[in-house]
Protein backbone atom coordinates (compact mmCIF):
# COMPACT_ATOMS: atom_id res chain seq x y z
CA UNK A 1 0.00 0.00 0.00
CA UNK A 2 2.80 1.96 0.93
CA UNK A 3 3.97 1.69 -2.74
CA UNK A 4 0.74 3.06 -4.16
CA UNK A 5 0.39 6.08 -1.98
CA UNK A 6 3.81 7.00 -2.92
CA UNK A 7 3.27 6.27 -6.61
CA UNK A 8 0.03 8.10 -6.33
CA UNK A 9 1.71 11.15 -4.74
CA UNK A 10 4.83 10.66 -7.55
CA UNK A 11 3.02 10.20 -10.55
CA UNK A 12 1.39 13.23 -11.74
CA UNK A 13 4.82 15.37 -11.19
CA UNK A 14 5.98 14.25 -14.77
CA UNK A 15 4.78 10.79 -15.85
CA UNK A 16 1.10 11.84 -15.77
CA UNK A 17 1.45 15.52 -15.25
CA UNK A 18 -1.85 17.27 -15.28
CA UNK A 19 -0.70 20.30 -17.27
CA UNK A 20 1.29 18.46 -20.33
CA UNK A 21 -0.44 15.36 -20.30
CA UNK A 22 -4.26 15.13 -19.44
CA UNK A 23 -4.68 18.86 -20.46
CA UNK A 24 -5.87 20.31 -17.40
CA UNK A 25 -5.75 23.43 -16.06
CA UNK A 26 -3.57 25.88 -18.03
CA UNK A 27 -5.58 29.03 -17.86
CA UNK A 28 -3.97 29.91 -14.86
CA UNK A 29 -0.36 27.97 -15.42
CA UNK A 30 0.20 30.50 -18.71
CA UNK A 31 -1.11 33.77 -16.93
CA UNK A 32 0.41 34.01 -13.18
CA UNK A 33 3.93 32.53 -14.35
CA UNK A 34 5.41 36.03 -14.85
CA UNK A 35 7.72 36.06 -11.67
CA UNK A 36 8.09 33.33 -9.52
CA UNK A 37 6.75 34.31 -6.10
CA UNK A 38 3.41 34.92 -7.59
CA UNK A 39 3.99 31.61 -9.10
CA UNK A 40 4.68 30.22 -5.84
CA UNK A 41 1.76 31.50 -3.86
CA UNK A 42 -0.13 29.68 -6.82
CA UNK A 43 0.85 26.68 -7.24
CA UNK A 44 0.55 26.26 -3.15
CA UNK A 45 -3.08 27.64 -3.50
CA UNK A 46 -4.05 25.00 -5.76
CA UNK A 47 -2.36 22.09 -4.18
CA UNK A 48 -4.27 23.18 -1.22
CA UNK A 49 -7.12 23.24 -2.77
CA UNK A 50 -6.92 19.86 -5.07
CA UNK A 51 -6.10 17.88 -1.71
CA UNK A 52 -9.23 19.43 0.46
CA UNK A 53 -11.79 19.52 -2.28
CA UNK A 54 -10.56 15.64 -2.87
CA UNK A 55 -10.74 15.08 0.64
CA UNK A 56 -14.38 16.43 1.48
CA UNK A 57 -15.68 15.19 -2.00
CA UNK A 58 -14.16 11.61 -1.11
CA UNK A 59 -15.98 11.46 2.08
CA UNK A 60 -18.83 12.61 0.64
CA UNK A 61 -19.38 10.32 -2.61
CA UNK A 62 -21.87 7.79 -0.98
CA UNK A 63 -24.11 10.60 -0.04
CA UNK A 64 -24.04 12.53 -3.40
CA UNK A 65 -26.56 11.88 -5.57
CA UNK A 66 -24.94 11.46 -8.70
CA UNK A 67 -27.61 14.03 -10.47
CA UNK A 68 -26.13 16.99 -8.75
CA UNK A 69 -23.20 15.85 -8.20
CA UNK A 70 -21.81 18.81 -10.30
CA UNK A 71 -23.21 21.47 -8.51
CA UNK A 72 -22.62 19.55 -5.14
CA UNK A 73 -18.37 19.44 -6.34
CA UNK A 74 -18.83 23.19 -7.45
CA UNK A 75 -20.21 24.35 -4.01
CA UNK A 76 -17.48 22.80 -2.06
CA UNK A 77 -14.67 24.08 -4.32
CA UNK A 78 -15.84 27.37 -4.32
CA UNK A 79 -16.07 27.27 -0.51
CA UNK A 80 -12.49 26.05 -0.61
CA UNK A 81 -11.34 28.78 -2.83
CA UNK A 82 -13.62 31.70 -0.82
CA UNK A 83 -11.05 30.57 1.99
CA UNK A 84 -7.54 30.39 0.42
CA UNK A 85 -8.77 33.74 -1.11
CA UNK A 86 -9.35 35.29 2.10
CA UNK A 87 -6.90 34.25 4.02
CA UNK A 88 -4.29 35.94 0.94
CA UNK A 89 -6.01 39.08 0.74
CA UNK A 90 -5.69 38.85 4.97
CA UNK A 91 -1.72 37.68 4.57
CA UNK A 92 -0.10 38.34 1.19
CA UNK A 93 -2.43 41.58 -0.02
CA UNK A 94 0.01 42.57 -2.83
CA UNK A 95 0.41 39.07 -4.05
CA UNK A 96 -3.25 38.78 -4.10
CA UNK A 97 -3.42 42.01 -5.73
CA UNK A 98 -0.94 40.54 -9.07
CA UNK A 99 -3.10 37.47 -9.07
CA UNK A 100 -6.21 39.18 -9.15
CA UNK A 101 -8.91 37.30 -10.66
CA UNK A 102 -6.76 33.97 -10.94
CA UNK A 103 -7.43 32.91 -6.90
CA UNK A 104 -11.11 33.00 -8.11
CA UNK A 105 -10.64 31.18 -10.86
CA UNK A 106 -9.13 28.35 -9.37
CA UNK A 107 -13.13 27.64 -9.15
CA UNK A 108 -13.29 26.53 -12.70
CA UNK A 109 -9.62 25.27 -12.74
CA UNK A 110 -9.93 21.90 -14.75
CA UNK A 111 -7.68 19.90 -12.31
CA UNK A 112 -9.69 20.72 -9.45
CA UNK A 113 -13.14 19.26 -11.05
CA UNK A 114 -11.09 16.70 -13.16
CA UNK A 115 -9.49 14.88 -10.16
CA UNK A 116 -12.53 15.28 -8.29
CA UNK A 117 -14.79 13.65 -10.80
CA UNK A 118 -12.40 10.72 -12.08
CA UNK A 119 -10.37 10.13 -8.94
CA UNK A 120 -12.57 11.72 -5.57
CA UNK A 121 -15.83 10.48 -6.43
CA UNK A 122 -14.87 6.39 -6.48
CA UNK A 123 -12.05 5.92 -4.00
CA UNK A 124 -11.73 6.54 0.23
CA UNK A 125 -10.30 9.53 1.21
CA UNK A 126 -6.93 9.56 2.18
CA UNK A 127 -6.29 8.16 -1.41
CA UNK A 128 -8.26 10.99 -2.66
CA UNK A 129 -6.36 13.22 -0.71
CA UNK A 130 -3.02 12.63 -1.71
CA UNK A 131 -4.36 12.17 -5.12
CA UNK A 132 -4.85 15.59 -4.76
CA UNK A 133 -2.10 17.08 -3.42
CA UNK A 134 0.20 15.02 -6.21
CA UNK A 135 -2.26 16.29 -9.14
CA UNK A 136 -1.44 19.98 -7.30
CA UNK A 137 2.10 19.60 -7.15
CA UNK A 138 2.63 18.62 -10.42
CA UNK A 139 0.53 21.59 -11.77
CA UNK A 140 2.88 23.77 -9.16
CA UNK A 141 6.04 22.23 -10.34
CA UNK A 142 5.88 23.57 -14.41
CA UNK A 143 3.94 26.80 -12.64
CA UNK A 144 7.50 27.18 -10.77
CA UNK A 145 9.38 26.03 -13.95
CA UNK A 146 7.83 28.35 -16.58
CA UNK A 147 7.92 31.28 -13.87
CA UNK A 148 11.71 30.57 -12.78
CA UNK A 149 12.61 30.94 -17.27
CA UNK A 150 10.22 33.95 -17.64
CA UNK A 151 11.70 35.74 -14.13
CA UNK A 152 15.43 34.53 -14.52
CA UNK A 153 15.54 35.74 -18.33
CA UNK A 154 13.11 38.64 -18.38
CA UNK A 155 13.64 40.35 -15.55
CA UNK A 156 17.20 39.07 -14.29
CA UNK A 157 15.78 38.44 -10.85
CA UNK A 158 14.34 35.24 -8.90
CA UNK A 159 11.68 35.88 -6.26
CA UNK A 160 12.56 39.72 -6.48
CA UNK A 161 16.20 38.90 -6.11
CA UNK A 162 18.77 40.24 -8.51
CA UNK A 163 20.26 37.19 -10.15
CA UNK A 164 21.61 39.10 -13.55
CA UNK A 165 22.23 42.50 -13.23
CA UNK A 166 20.47 44.44 -15.65
CA UNK A 167 21.47 46.89 -18.01
CA UNK A 168 19.92 49.27 -16.86
CA UNK A 169 20.89 49.18 -13.27
CA UNK A 170 24.43 49.53 -14.73
CA UNK A 171 24.90 45.76 -14.85
CA UNK A 172 25.95 43.00 -18.11
CA UNK A 173 22.89 41.48 -19.22
CA UNK A 174 19.95 42.28 -21.51
CA UNK A 175 16.86 41.73 -20.18
CA UNK A 176 14.69 39.28 -22.86
CA UNK A 177 11.30 41.64 -22.45
CA UNK A 178 9.17 39.19 -24.63
CA UNK A 179 9.59 36.88 -21.68
CA UNK A 180 7.33 39.11 -19.33
CA UNK A 181 4.72 39.38 -22.14
CA UNK A 182 1.68 36.72 -22.10
CA UNK A 183 2.78 35.08 -25.15
CA UNK A 184 6.23 33.66 -24.60
CA UNK A 185 4.35 31.50 -21.84
CA UNK A 186 2.99 29.26 -24.74
CA UNK A 187 6.57 28.89 -26.42
CA UNK A 188 8.05 27.74 -22.84
CA UNK A 189 5.52 24.88 -22.14
CA UNK A 190 4.72 23.98 -25.82
CA UNK A 191 9.25 23.28 -25.44
CA UNK A 192 8.74 21.93 -22.19
CA UNK A 193 6.04 19.38 -23.46
CA UNK A 194 8.65 18.33 -26.24
CA UNK A 195 10.94 17.94 -23.82
CA UNK A 196 9.14 15.84 -21.91
CA UNK A 197 7.83 13.58 -24.39
CA UNK A 198 11.12 13.15 -25.97
CA UNK A 199 12.84 12.04 -22.53
CA UNK A 200 9.08 10.03 -22.40
CA UNK A 201 8.68 8.89 -26.20
CA UNK A 202 5.67 6.81 -24.88
CA UNK A 203 3.36 9.98 -23.92
CA UNK A 204 3.89 11.12 -27.88
CA UNK A 205 0.41 11.38 -29.62
CA UNK A 206 -0.13 9.61 -32.63
CA UNK A 207 -0.34 11.37 -36.11
CA UNK A 208 -3.64 11.40 -37.85
CA UNK A 209 -1.63 11.98 -41.32
CA UNK A 210 1.65 9.87 -42.22
CA UNK A 211 4.28 11.47 -44.45
CA UNK A 212 4.26 9.33 -47.18
CA UNK A 213 7.62 7.06 -47.49
CA UNK A 214 8.87 6.74 -51.26
CA UNK A 215 9.85 3.09 -51.29
CA UNK A 216 12.66 1.81 -53.98
CA UNK A 217 10.66 -0.99 -55.51
CA UNK B 1 -21.49 55.73 -26.13
CA UNK B 2 -18.17 56.21 -27.59
CA UNK B 3 -17.11 54.89 -23.82
CA UNK B 4 -18.89 51.52 -24.73
CA UNK B 5 -17.62 51.23 -28.24
CA UNK B 6 -13.85 51.62 -27.05
CA UNK B 7 -14.83 49.03 -24.12
CA UNK B 8 -16.18 46.54 -26.94
CA UNK B 9 -13.18 47.36 -29.11
CA UNK B 10 -10.96 46.54 -26.50
CA UNK B 11 -12.24 43.18 -24.77
CA UNK B 12 -12.34 42.16 -28.50
CA UNK B 13 -8.97 42.61 -29.75
CA UNK B 14 -6.91 43.95 -27.08
CA UNK B 15 -7.85 41.90 -23.82
CA UNK B 16 -8.93 39.14 -25.85
CA UNK B 17 -9.78 36.43 -23.06
CA UNK B 18 -8.47 33.67 -24.20
CA UNK B 19 -4.65 34.99 -25.62
CA UNK B 20 -3.66 37.76 -23.12
CA UNK B 21 -5.93 36.18 -20.14
CA UNK B 22 -5.59 32.78 -21.02
CA UNK B 23 -8.88 32.12 -19.89
CA UNK B 24 -10.59 29.09 -21.31
CA UNK B 25 -7.60 27.59 -22.07
CA UNK B 26 -8.57 24.42 -21.53
CA UNK B 27 -11.43 24.33 -23.73
CA UNK B 28 -9.63 26.13 -26.36
CA UNK B 29 -7.01 23.55 -26.76
CA UNK B 30 -9.41 20.85 -26.62
CA UNK B 31 -12.14 21.32 -29.14
CA UNK B 32 -9.99 23.26 -31.78
CA UNK B 33 -9.83 20.88 -34.08
CA UNK B 34 -12.80 21.39 -36.20
CA UNK B 35 -13.74 24.95 -37.14
CA UNK B 36 -17.38 23.82 -37.16
CA UNK B 37 -17.27 22.48 -33.51
CA UNK B 38 -15.32 25.58 -32.64
CA UNK B 39 -17.65 27.80 -34.27
CA UNK B 40 -20.61 25.95 -32.31
CA UNK B 41 -18.56 26.48 -28.93
CA UNK B 42 -18.04 30.37 -29.45
CA UNK B 43 -21.21 31.01 -30.61
CA UNK B 44 -22.24 28.86 -27.16
CA UNK B 45 -19.78 30.70 -24.95
CA UNK B 46 -20.95 34.33 -26.40
CA UNK B 47 -24.29 33.80 -25.17
CA UNK B 48 -23.70 32.51 -22.26
CA UNK B 49 -21.32 35.31 -21.66
CA UNK B 50 -23.97 38.32 -22.40
CA UNK B 51 -26.49 36.99 -20.31
CA UNK B 52 -23.79 36.26 -16.98
CA UNK B 53 -21.76 39.00 -17.12
CA UNK B 54 -24.94 41.51 -16.71
CA UNK B 55 -27.01 39.05 -14.43
CA UNK B 56 -23.95 38.95 -12.25
CA UNK B 57 -23.62 42.55 -12.41
CA UNK B 58 -26.97 43.32 -10.74
CA UNK B 59 -26.08 40.38 -8.00
CA UNK B 60 -23.31 42.12 -7.15
CA UNK B 61 -25.00 45.80 -7.15
CA UNK B 62 -28.63 45.21 -5.38
CA UNK B 63 -27.10 42.06 -3.02
CA UNK B 64 -23.81 41.64 -1.92
CA UNK B 65 -22.23 45.21 -2.59
CA UNK B 66 -21.59 47.07 1.01
CA UNK B 67 -24.73 48.75 1.39
CA UNK B 68 -26.58 46.74 -1.26
CA UNK B 69 -29.32 45.33 0.96
CA UNK B 70 -30.10 48.94 2.11
CA UNK B 71 -33.97 48.34 0.02
CA UNK B 72 -34.32 45.43 2.26
CA UNK B 73 -33.53 47.27 5.73
CA UNK B 74 -29.84 46.35 6.13
CA UNK B 75 -27.71 48.93 5.25
CA UNK B 76 -24.79 47.93 6.84
CA UNK B 77 -24.46 44.15 5.70
CA UNK B 78 -21.02 43.56 3.08
CA UNK B 79 -21.63 39.96 1.89
CA UNK B 80 -18.69 40.37 -1.33
CA UNK B 81 -17.10 37.68 0.35
CA UNK B 82 -19.93 35.42 -0.73
CA UNK B 83 -19.45 36.66 -4.30
CA UNK B 84 -17.43 33.93 -6.03
CA UNK B 85 -19.71 31.34 -4.39
CA UNK B 86 -22.65 33.48 -5.95
CA UNK B 87 -21.08 34.00 -9.29
CA UNK B 88 -20.56 29.94 -10.23
CA UNK B 89 -24.07 29.51 -8.84
CA UNK B 90 -25.20 31.78 -11.68
CA UNK B 91 -23.58 30.90 -13.90
CA UNK B 92 -24.43 26.76 -13.40
CA UNK B 93 -27.68 28.01 -13.19
CA UNK B 94 -27.83 30.40 -16.38
CA UNK B 95 -26.42 27.63 -18.41
CA UNK B 96 -28.86 24.63 -17.12
CA UNK B 97 -32.18 26.93 -17.79
CA UNK B 98 -30.60 28.31 -21.02
CA UNK B 99 -30.25 23.96 -21.90
CA UNK B 100 -33.93 23.54 -21.16
CA UNK B 101 -35.26 26.70 -22.91
CA UNK B 102 -33.28 25.94 -26.15
CA UNK B 103 -34.06 22.17 -25.67
CA UNK B 104 -38.20 23.30 -25.64
CA UNK B 105 -38.32 26.32 -28.06
CA UNK B 106 -35.73 26.21 -30.10
CA UNK B 107 -34.71 22.28 -31.44
CA UNK B 108 -32.14 22.74 -33.93
CA UNK B 109 -30.15 25.26 -32.05
CA UNK B 110 -30.32 22.81 -29.13
CA UNK B 111 -29.16 19.86 -31.43
CA UNK B 112 -26.21 22.12 -33.08
CA UNK B 113 -25.06 23.64 -29.39
CA UNK B 114 -26.80 20.82 -26.82
CA UNK B 115 -23.52 19.27 -26.06
CA UNK B 116 -21.03 22.70 -25.65
CA UNK B 117 -23.55 23.77 -22.67
CA UNK B 118 -22.55 21.57 -20.00
CA UNK B 119 -19.02 22.85 -20.98
CA UNK B 120 -19.15 26.24 -20.29
CA UNK B 121 -19.84 25.88 -16.43
CA UNK B 122 -15.98 25.32 -15.71
CA UNK B 123 -14.92 27.27 -18.66
CA UNK B 124 -12.55 29.81 -17.06
CA UNK B 125 -13.77 32.28 -19.86
CA UNK B 126 -17.32 33.10 -18.15
CA UNK B 127 -16.38 33.00 -14.47
CA UNK B 128 -13.44 35.46 -15.70
CA UNK B 129 -15.38 37.76 -17.66
CA UNK B 130 -17.64 38.10 -14.18
CA UNK B 131 -14.71 38.51 -12.22
CA UNK B 132 -13.05 41.10 -14.44
CA UNK B 133 -16.45 42.98 -14.12
CA UNK B 134 -16.72 43.40 -10.60
CA UNK B 135 -12.61 43.87 -10.54
CA UNK B 136 -12.99 46.90 -12.71
CA UNK B 137 -16.25 48.07 -11.33
CA UNK B 138 -18.50 48.12 -14.64
CA UNK B 139 -22.48 49.53 -14.10
CA UNK B 140 -25.04 47.73 -15.96
CA UNK B 141 -24.37 49.47 -19.52
CA UNK B 142 -20.85 48.32 -19.37
CA UNK B 143 -21.41 45.20 -18.10
CA UNK B 144 -23.52 44.11 -21.11
CA UNK B 145 -20.82 45.57 -23.69
CA UNK B 146 -18.40 43.88 -22.12
CA UNK B 147 -20.08 40.34 -21.71
CA UNK B 148 -21.09 40.23 -25.32
CA UNK B 149 -17.92 41.68 -26.66
CA UNK B 150 -15.60 39.76 -24.72
CA UNK B 151 -17.37 36.49 -25.63
CA UNK B 152 -17.28 37.56 -29.11
CA UNK B 153 -13.37 37.98 -28.57
CA UNK B 154 -12.89 34.57 -27.11
CA UNK B 155 -15.35 32.91 -30.23
CA UNK B 156 -12.99 34.78 -32.72
CA UNK B 157 -10.25 33.45 -31.21
CA UNK B 158 -11.03 29.80 -30.67
CA UNK B 159 -12.19 29.63 -34.78
CA UNK B 160 -9.20 31.37 -35.62
CA UNK B 161 -7.43 28.25 -33.72
CA UNK B 162 -9.00 25.86 -35.37
CA UNK B 163 -8.78 26.91 -38.92
CA UNK B 164 -4.63 26.93 -37.87
CA UNK B 165 -4.69 23.45 -36.62
CA UNK B 166 -7.06 21.78 -39.19
CA UNK B 167 -4.05 22.96 -41.59
CA UNK B 168 -1.51 22.29 -39.45
CA UNK B 169 -2.53 18.31 -39.08
CA UNK B 170 -1.34 17.85 -42.35
CA UNK B 171 2.44 19.22 -41.69
CA UNK B 172 5.56 17.49 -40.84
CA UNK B 173 6.05 17.84 -36.86
CA UNK B 174 8.47 16.59 -34.77
CA UNK B 175 7.56 13.61 -32.60
CA UNK B 176 7.45 15.06 -29.48
CA UNK B 177 5.89 18.63 -30.83
CA UNK B 178 3.19 16.38 -32.11
CA UNK B 179 -0.59 17.53 -31.15
CA UNK B 180 -0.54 19.22 -27.69
CA UNK B 181 3.05 21.04 -28.02
CA UNK B 182 2.62 22.55 -31.81
CA UNK B 183 -0.83 23.90 -30.53
CA UNK B 184 0.67 25.59 -27.64
CA UNK B 185 3.13 26.97 -29.64
CA UNK B 186 0.81 28.31 -32.53
CA UNK B 187 -1.26 29.68 -29.85
CA UNK B 188 1.48 31.48 -28.82
CA UNK B 189 1.88 33.31 -32.43
CA UNK B 190 -1.43 34.23 -32.27
CA UNK B 191 -1.30 35.93 -29.06
CA UNK B 192 1.80 37.50 -30.19
CA UNK B 193 -0.49 38.76 -33.37
CA UNK B 194 -2.80 39.54 -31.59
CA UNK B 195 -0.48 42.25 -29.31
CA UNK B 196 -0.31 44.25 -32.34
CA UNK B 197 -4.01 45.24 -30.86
CA UNK B 198 -2.72 46.72 -27.93
CA UNK B 199 -1.06 50.12 -29.40
CA UNK B 200 -4.82 50.99 -30.97
CA UNK B 201 -6.29 53.56 -29.03
CA UNK B 202 -10.16 54.49 -29.42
Amino acid sequence: MAQTRKSQLVDPLIDNNPITLQVLGICSALAVTSSLSVAFVMALAVTMVTGFSSLFISMLRNQIPSSIRIIVQMVIIASLVILVDQVLKAYAYEISKTLSVFVGLIITNCIVMGRAEAFAMSNPPVASFIDGVGNGLGYGLILMVVGFIRELFGAGSLFGITIFETVNNGGWYVPNGMLLLPPSAFFIIGLLIWAIRSWKPKQVEEREFKIQTVEAH
Amino acid sequence: MEGLVSLAVKAIFVENLALSFFLGMCTFIAVSKKISTAIGLGISVMIVQTITVPANNLILNYLLAPGALAWAGFPDVDLTFLGLISYIGVIAALVQILEMVLDKYFPPLYNALGVFLPLITVNCAILGGSLFMVERAYDFPEALTYGASSGFGWALAITAMAGVREKLKYSDIPDGLQGLGVTFISAGLMALAFMSFSGVNL
